[in-house]
């Protein structure tokens, strides 16, 4: 039943990607309040999803697909208190497609719970997954506004009269945007990561850094961090922070994807 | 009607160009003078704003060389410049100067300034003398159907103002104004408009900094903002969010690496230039900087294109004013043609009638004061009556296109003199032209 609703929020969700694709020309206000409400059905849709993983009483988030589905998840919640402060669907351009791919992949098929070997950790686990997880959200969404900075810079640099008319916030809303979510994610992320520590420790009695997926996730950390600091020291925005965020988020993608090569971080049981 | 015109504005001419021929207001009289001096050129006055330069002459041919003139001028080589040149005579001079005048040229159509800029121009050459009897009637004509359009049409009354696009800019740059600083630099009306839009829209603080530094008080306490010695411009800039510039400065008084000083010190919160200056005062260098957003005068219009459209039927109704006003002008200007044509005949005629009363006074033997009275009255009262019609035949003829025929027809049958001057009581020097005015009111009694 949970993959039926994931793939009707995937449905939903499917419009929202496009209105991704058409929005940065767009300045028609109905299309995005479309693809606000289409949003919002395809949370309900997959937040009873989730629901039901849960409830069915294994830490189920621990799949791939699963771990997917709640990024997704949580992705879009940000997306939607953004919404709710800043009164703006801009940052949907970014959110709604990355949104659509996680839920996608996710809805292909129910896959099973593999991360049985920390079973007896089952609380830090729960933790370690939503702080990670809460972190990729706020990373995504603060790319996505590197991005819209970028885009809304060299609009007002151009001096095209678009600039005038088009949709997206203000510039130093999206920037507010972009290093509220980053300072947001970043606590999350490291906790995230000092509670995956214990669950290593306490599963393997050692942390092995030399392991691609630990390596990886301190290396993502540390472009996050340089991202705040720079940031809170020298202000930096525009195209330097952008492409630390591209860092960033490239750098997350590829520790995701060391899981297929960590032996410590593993969900197909070995 | 032998007006010439000759310039460049914001649509012909990028701003480089326009920068070139831009003539401070210090030197506009000694321009006025050397305009005048030049070959063919009677009267002559010169237009120039930030948007515009416009030379507009009385000329004895209708063919003065203006491009000429420029060329001197401002020491021009080459014909770089006159792809941005246009040149407009009589009907198209007029009509463009009424265009000006009334604002449906500016780069933001309807916006007021314009009218104060011709009326100042116009000021400065008739207190040279360069603007005279013609220039007179053609500028006194043209400021009174500006005020026409502005009360006819609403095409001032929504202007989009330089000023608002510029808050609006602002606006996509900081979300909200609230608690932004504004820095002037150069106290002019223009900046000081655009400030004051800005502080209505929620600008907390505001900074001044002038070359004259009373000026700079005065305007700050305007706002009741600081007023900054010039010379400390560069050490407090960086605490502005939003400047706005406009100094007569010859060259760009911002520099690249200015605005990194400024992003350093600002741990590179965006910054906002509006430069209205004419040369520009933020160089392109600078302007290129990640963080600095400048806006020329030409961004500016960019930025209000899409605003224009809205008024694209108001602006209609007054092209339509315009049309009919330079037909009026034209017609007036005709009923002057005629009466050069008027007044010869009138003297003709005078003539006749005193060699005939000369003729038989002789054989009336000494007349009475009442008998000479009465002899007066009834040769003047004869011709009087005979030249009704014909006088009121030809200003009647004058409004309309067959006024040339007319007056060659007259002519030919009372063989008057002066062949040459009969189309062209502007002929000659300026006051011979400038007496034919207070002609026409003699003759208007014997029309009467």
């Amino acid at each position: 039943m949970a993959l039926l609703w994931l793939r009707f929020a995937l449905a939903c969700y499917f419009i929202g990607l496009i209105y991704a694709f058409f929005a940065l020309n767009r300045t028609s206000d109905l299309f995005s309040r479309i693809a606000l409400h289409a949003a919002s059905l395809g949370m309900v849709f997959h937040f009873v999803s989730l629901l039901e993983l849960f409830l069915s009483g294994h830490v189920v988030w621990a799949s791939v697909h699963n771990g997917e589905s709640l990024l997704a998840f949580f992705s879009m919640t940000f997306f939607m208190i953004i919404y709710a402060i800043y009164k703006t669907t801009a940052p949907g351009i970014v959110v709604f497609p990355t949104v659509f791919f996680l839920t996608f992949v996710a809805a292909v098929d129910e896959q099973p719970v593999l991360l049985t070997a920390f079973v007896q950790h089952k609380g830090w686990l729960i933790a370690h997954i939503i702080l990670i997880f809460t972190g990729y959200a706020a990373l995504v969404l603060s790319f996505g506004a590197s991005l819209l900075y970028l885009i809304q810079e060299r609009r007002l640099k151009a001096k095209s009269p678009s600039s005038l008319i088009s949709f997206l916030p203000a510039l130093d809303v999206i920037d507010q945007i972009g290093y509220r979510s980053l300072l947001f994610g970043f606590p999350f992320m490291t906790f995230g990561l000092i509670t995956g520590s214990i669950v290593a420790m306490s599963s393997y009695g050692k942390v092995d850094f030399a392991d691609p997926k630990i390596l990886l996730s301190i290396l993502m950390w540390l472009v996050y961090m340089i991202m705040v600091f720079t940031r809170w020291n020298s202000g930096w925005r525009g195209r330097r922070a952008a492409v630390l965020a591209t860092i960033a988020f490239i750098a997350a993608v590829v520790a995701w994807a060391a899981n297929y090569f960590s032996a410590v971080h593993r969900f197909a049981a070995s | 009607m032998k007006y010439q015109l000759i310039g460049v504005n914001h649509k012909s001419a990028p701003l480089e160009v326009r920068e070139r021929l831009a003539i401070p207001a210090s030197r506009l009289p000694d321009c006025c003078r050397d305009l005048t001096a030049h070959p063919g050129v009677e009267e002559g006055m010169i237009i120039s704003t930030c948007n515009r330069v416009e030379i507009i002459t009385q000329t004895s041919n209708g063919s003065a060389d203006l491009r000429g003139f420029l060329h001197e001028h401002f020491h021009l080589t080459g014909d770089a410049l006159d792809a941005h040149l246009y040149e407009f005579r009589n009907k198209d001079a007029v009509r463009h100067l009424f265009r000006v005048a009334s604002s449906l040229d500016s780069m933001v159509v309807g916006e007021a300034q314009i009218l104060g800029q011709v009326k100042e121009a116009y000021a400065t050459a008739r207190a040279v003398g360069s603007a005279r009897g013609q220039l007179d009637q053609l500028f006194t004509r043209a400021f009174a159907v500006a005020k026409r359009v502005r009360t006819e049409t609403a095409v001032g009354s929504s202007s989009v103002s330089i000023a608002s696009v510029a808050v609006e800019l602002a606006k996509k740059i900081f979300g909200t104004l609230q608690g932004k600083t504004v820095f002037i630099v150069g106290a002019g009306k223009m900046s000081e408009l655009a400030a004051r839009h800005l502080m209505a829209h929620g600008c907390a603080s505001i900074f001044v900094a002038n070359r004259t530094y009373n000026r700079a008080i005065g305007l700050a306490q305007k706002f009741n903002g600081q007023a900054i010695k010039f010379e400390d411009l560069y050490n407090s800039c960086d605490r502005a969010d939003i400047v706005i510039t406009s100094t007569g400065a010859p060259h760009a008084i911002f520099r690249r690496e200015h605005g990194e000083q400024f992003l350093a010190r600002r741990k590179n919160r965006p910054m906002f230039f509006i430069d209205i200056a004419v040369p520009r005062d933020v160089s392109p260098e600078m302007a290129k900087l990640d963080g600095i957003f400048a806006y020329d005068i030409d961004d500016l219009q960019q930025a209000v294109t899409g605003h224009v459209a809205d008024r694209h039927h108001e602006a209609e109704l007054a092209e339509a004013i315009i049309t009919s006003e330079v037909e009026r002008f034209e017609a007036r200007l005709h009923t002057l043609d005629v009466v050069p044509t008027i007044v010869s005949l009138q003297d003709h005629l005078e003539t006749i009638r005193q060699a005939e009363i000369d003729r038989v006074r002789g054989r009336m033997g000494p007349l009475t004061p009442d008998q000479e009275m009465a002899v007066e009255a009834l040769t003047r009262g004869i011709i009087n009556k005979v030249m009704h019609t014909p006088i009121t035949t030809l200003k009647t003829a004058a409004r309309d296109s067959e006024a040339t025929t007319v007056i060659t027809v007259v002519r030919r049958l009372f063989n008057l003199q002066v062949e040459e001057n009969a189309n062209t009581p502007q002929a000659g020097d300026g006051e011979k032209s400038n007496e034919n005015t207070p002609n026409k009111n003699e003759v208007e009694p014997a029309d009467a």
